[in-house]
């Protein structure tokens, strides 16, 4: 987290996305689609998360893309522009303005989460709701703490399935799953014993060991979000 | 201050109350724990506690934070908070920054980090329940270090949960024993000293039931060739981390090795001798190869003691058998998941006896137990192996090995 975009405060980074998000989903127009895109992507530099990285990790996103796109083609509605024809052995297929235009959407919404959540540290996040959004402790430091065993979850899936089978009954899905419930609640009620234990039900007045700073450069960031999220709308109405 | 007990006597619960932190609306309750002439539920600003699981005390990613997490709590000033991490983290010798993540730690390094955030609030009675559970020897050794040093610079008062006492009496003034049942619980021995005369197998050992060849242990590249022999116990030592349990699972015929493979004698595997032990149908397996988890939780599948044992069509007097000579019979109702730690591995022990496997795999069987439990495990799994079971015995206990063990695998990170 030690890039630019790393170290700014995290309600902003987030304040910023959502913006962008609420922008381009009141559109279709693949150009303002295409400006979030592009403008993200030369932003990149900034967020450490390399073009390699954003493929490995974000693939999910354009895979969805690429189906909204083959099935908007093949079967979206027919009274949005032909942008180009394509000829497959004979069969000619339309590739209309929608299909470009949802393919990018999505992208285009896509990825600013992305960009967003790989840039925050989960720690810095609760600890900006608290500081600026008065989020209350119990809910962000507590939220904080379960996400902490949430990796844990896949292994204790695999012990089940495993044990199970040791002990010679058939391992089907709802009987692990209703065994992963129950180590969950057993491991989340031991986690709270430990919390409670080092005072964090006390009620009292909470300090933060962390320094949490609103300087300019965090308000830059929202700034930057406006002016995208502005970029959008005037594209949608200029092109309407 | 040591606090012995028999299994399931009631440790655990005794320092949760004087924690304050027993809930009042499950069970009852009769009398009351003052702590400074106050309830312990009003006194809890004072103490701190420290359990045996480390993976569920830290709350935080980051090593420094989870120290920080108590003193947050309490309201202390931001500028007064970082030495204080820094000096609890530099009391439990934690060895890395503020900054190491908490999921990289090993089992003793997170229990050291534990005691930090304890300590790092001073408190004035600091409890601990069986905190080097599950470690081994030399990550233990580091906790005791780490607890000797902190009740120095503390001067706080200590009461400890520990079965083995040997360890344990360096740290202590005196001990106090929960129960009237003086044969339940571990004394003072001389090292090497076994509480029991050892019971190694009488004869040299039968055919090889199962063959590991050239199998891979996940994240090293070693490989292991063993065989597991009839009648005979093999001990698997190691430290944490150098794939003790990766090779019981592997042996238990539960994960498909990565690398090389285990083959079971005709003997074992009968009608599928083509077939590799990873790929039998569940309910021979456990009738061939019995496991016992290191969690004993996560093999539960019924909701009584009694229930768990039958499963596998255990016959009813062999199930009481079982429960007598684990001590588990006034339990035999009860939903497993509500018996204390060292009751719920004796229950697993069982399942895996009840099916009467030819190859018995149990990673940390006697952890918890108290010198009568302990005692009863060793001859009932010793009469297993002199019946010509095979035994593979994942363990830290060094006095379970000296008094089973017939053959040792010392595995190496």
């Amino acid at each position: 987290m030690s890039t630019w975009l790393g170290r700014r405060d995290a309600t902003a980074k987030l304040l910023a996305a959502l913006l962008v998000t609420a922008a381009v989903v009141s559109t279709l127009d693949p150009v303002a689609s295409l400006t979030v895109i592009g403008a993200l992507l030369a932003a990149l530099p900034l967020t450490g998360v390399s073009p390699g990285a954003l493929l490995r990790r974000g693939w999910p996103i354009l895979a969805s893309a690429a189906g909204i796109f083959v099935f908007t083609v093949l079967l979206g509605s027919r009274d949005s522009p032909v942008l180009a024809h394509l000829s497959l052995g004979g069969a000619g297929l339309d590739v209309r303005e929608n299909a470009v235009g949802y393919a990018l959407r999505l992208l285009a919404i896509g990825l600013p989460g992305f960009v967003v959540f790989a840039t925050i540290d989960p720690t810095d996040l609760a600890d900006s709701l608290v500081a600026h959004l008065r989020v209350s402790p119990r809910f962000a430091i507590g939220a904080l703490a379960a996400l902490r065993l949430a990796p844990l979850l896949a292994d204790e899936y695999r012990l089940i399935r495993l044990a199970r089978r040791a002990r010679g009954t058939r391992a089907g899905l709802f009987s692990t799953l209703f065994g992963l419930l129950v180590a969950a609640i057993r491991r989340g009620i031991r986690l709270a014993t430990a919390m409670e234990a080092r005072g964090f039900d006390r009620g009292g007045p909470r300090t933060i060991a962390r320094e949490t700073h609103f300087s300019w450069s965090d308000v830059s960031v929202i700034v930057v979000g406006l002016m995208l999220a502005a970029a959008v709308i005037v594209l949608k109405f200029a092109r309407t | 201050m040591l606090l012995q007990g028999a299994s399931g006597a009631g440790k655990s619960t005794v320092l949760a109350a004087m924690a304050g932190l027993l809930a009042e609306d499950s069970g009852e309750q009769e009398g009351e724990i003052l702590i400074d002439g106050r309830p312990a539920q009003q006194r809890r600003g004072e103490t701190g506690i420290v359990f045996q699981d480390p993976q569920t005390q830290l709350v935080m990613s980051r090593a420094g934070d989870d120290v920080a997490f108590g003193l947050e709590n309490r309201g202390v000033p931001r500028a007064e908070i970082w030495p204080r991490v820094d000096a609890a983290l530099a009391a439990v010798g934690f060895p890395y920054g503020r900054d190491r993540g908490t999921a990289a730690l090993s089992g003793g390094e997170q229990q050291r980090l534990a005691i930090a955030g304890v300590i790092a609030l001073r408190p004035g009675l600091l409890l601990l329940d069986e905190p080097t559970a599950n470690l081994d020897p030399e990550g233990a050794q580091l906790v005791r270090t780490a607890i000797a040093k902190a009740l120095q610079d503390l001067d706080a008062t200590m009461v400890l949960v520990e079965h083995r006492v040997d360890e344990a009496l360096p740290l202590v003034d005196r001990t106090i024993v929960i129960g009237e049942d003086p044969d339940a619980v571990w004394t003072p021995a001389a090292p090497g000293s076994l509480p029991m005369p050892a019971r190694k197998a009488p004869g040299p050992p039968g055919e090889a039931l199962l063959t590991a060849e050239g199998l891979g242990l996940a994240h090293t590249d070693k490989t292991i060739d063993e065989v597991v022999l009839g009648g005979q116990a093999l001990a698997v030592e190691g430290p944490n981390g150098a794939g003790k349990t990766t090779l019981a699972l592997l042996l238990g015929g539960l994960t498909r090795p990565t690398r090389g493979r285990v083959v079971a004698a005709p003997a074992l595997a009968g009608p599928d001798a083509a077939r590799p032990p990873h790929r039998w149908r569940a309910a021979r397996l456990a009738g061939r190869i019995g496991s016992v988890f290191q969690n004993p939780e996560h093999q539960f599948v019924t909701d009584t003691v009694r229930a768990e044992l039958a499963l596998g069509g255990a016959s009813p007097a062999t199930v009481d058998e079982l429960l007598s000579r684990l001590y588990l019979d006034r339990l035999a109702l009860a939903n497993p998941f509500t018996l204390s730690g060292g009751e719920q591995r004796r229950l697993s022990v069982a399942t895996a006896l009840a099916a009467a496997p030819r190859v018995l795999v149990l990673d940390e069987p006697t952890f918890g137990q108290d010198l009568r439990t302990w005692r009863e495990l060793v001859t009932l799994l010793a009469d297993l192996r002199d019946e010509g079971r095979a035994l593979v015995l994942v363990t830290h206990d060094p006095q379970f090995v000296a008094a089973i063990g017939d053959r040792r695998l010392e595995l190496t990170r």
